[in-house]
């Protein structure tokens, strides 16, 4: 009982040396003004990061490169080393894969059940670097700019042009389920749903860039630093990774299952071939 | 462009998703896939195979059921002829014995009748033979009042000792 007071009394004391601490230090002062920080944020037109001196891009470029990178080492581990030992009464690791991969498997074939092959695969890895990729803000990795000052890296999906990227993508794998499923016809009901490549992007963007602005909004002042991020960064983010992951792989395998459904003409001349 | 849309940086993006789809399909997601088809394809033969020793099992239930009720009736129809024949020996037994009793009853009676007419045809002779000894013994011994009276004094003689 003591050494439970005594531990509690030392974390509080630590917590209040570490607020005078920082409260005492003082900023270096402020390099730009919020409004400027904040149209940074979204447009990106001041913090430029090189990409291997080829080229200037987004710091969301560089997240996404990031993000693809830690993905595929996981998975290729994953691959090497857990994967031999897959038993058929599972473990915990092999419990967790066997979710997620039948998580997107049954999503593809309960909304498209008549062509879910491709669209499966996909999803998986949309989903996958969705999730990563929100999540991956929290890690907060440095990066130098091309003014030589140094950026968090943000979640890839902040940046307009990663979100524009998904969000066709997907309609792209829509209307090739439509090719698939139903040929020049189908090219014809994926083009109705003309406005899903911008709203799927939007929504991607929207979504991320409010989490980054919210947060580039506490980090701005310090008096806002403590607790407050525990919520809105941590808690947040996770809520919106799995809310942006389900969304938009639903609404993928959903547009993908309904424009790869054969016609009806065409069930009856399967049928009468059958 | 508004917004700072790159083109360049869009079809980066593109390429970046398409690696990474095809990578994540073919080091996760296929072989992942592949187990657990592989586990579920394991089950279902288990489940087959169960199935099928069942229905094996109900079969040859079934056979050695019929076999028993044919047994069963095998049994009873064996137990049925020979109440039968039991019955009929013992009708036949006692038929016989019936019969049998019948003739001894009449031997018995036959017999009975012959020994009586012996008897009675024997002791009429053995009356006249008597009856012809007394007759004879009466007419050649002397008076029997004189008998008599020699036969009292024995008596008072004997009395006396």
């Amino acid at each position: 009982m003591k050494q439970h007071k005594k531990a509690l009394a030392l974390w509080v004391a630590a917590i209040l040396l570490l607020l005078a601490g920082a409260l005492l230090t003082g900023s270096p002062g402020r390099a730009e003004s919020v409004q400027e920080a904040m149209r940074d944020a979204v447009l990106h037109s001041v913090n430029r990061v090189s990409l291997f001196g080829w080229k200037d891009v987004n710091p969301g470029m560089i997240s996404a490169f990031t993000v693809t990178g830690i993905l595929l080492l996981a998975a290729a581990c994953i691959r090497i080393f857990a994967v031999p030992r897959f038993r058929f009464k599972p473990g915990k690791l092999q419990m967790l894969l066997e979710e997620a991969v039948g998580l997107f498997d049954r999503m593809a074939r309960s909304s498209s059940p008549h062509r879910y092959g491709f669209v499966r695969a996909y999803i998986f890895a949309a989903g996958a670097y969705i999730f990563v990729g929100t999540l991956f803000e929290l890690l907060g990795l440095q990066v130098m700019t091309t003014l030589g000052q140094p950026i968090t890296l943000p979640a890839p999906l902040s940046d307009v042009n990663a979100a524009i990227a998904l969000g066709t993508l997907s309609y792209l794998v829509i209307v090739s389920g439509g090719i698939a499923g139903n040929g020049p016809r189908g090219i014809g009901k994926a083009l109705k749903e003309f406005s899903l490549p911008i709203s799927m992007s939007f929504r991607l963007f929207g979504a991320l860039l409010s989490g980054l602005l919210v947060t580039e909004l506490v980090y701005y002042f310090v008096s806002l630093s403590f607790v407050l991020p525990v919520i809105v960064g941590v808690l947040f983010t996770l809520l919106h990774a799995l809310i942006q992951t389900y969304v938009l792989t639903m609404l993928t395998a959903l547009y993908y299952g309904e424009v790869s459904e054969p016609s009806h003409k065409e069930k009856k001349k399967r049928a009468k071939h059958a | 462009m508004p917004l700072n849309i790159d083109w360049q940086q869009i079809l980066l993006h593109w390429m970046n998703l398409a690696i990474l789809t095809g990578g994540l399909y073919f080091l996760l997601f296929k072989p992942v896939k592949q187990f657990m088809e592989k586990r579920d394809a394991y089950y279902r033969e288990r489940d087959e195979e169960a199935a099928g020793k069942l229905a094996e099992a109900e079969r040859i239930k079934a056979e050695y059921q019929a076999k028993l009720d044919a047994a069963d009736e095998e049994i009873r129809q064996s137990r049925a002829k020979a109440q039968q024949a039991v019955q009929q020996s013992a009708e036949e037994q006692l038929s016989r014995v019936q019969t049998q009793a019948q003739q001894i009853l009449t031997h018995a009676r036959a017999e009975a009748e012959h020994d009586r007419e012996e008897i009675l045809r024997s002791s009429q002779r053995e009356l006249r033979k008597l009856a012809s000894e007394a007759t004879k013994r009466l007419a050649l011994e002397r008076d029997p009042f004189d008998q008599f009276l020699d036969l009292a004094e024995e008596g008072v003689k004997h009395e006396e000792r």
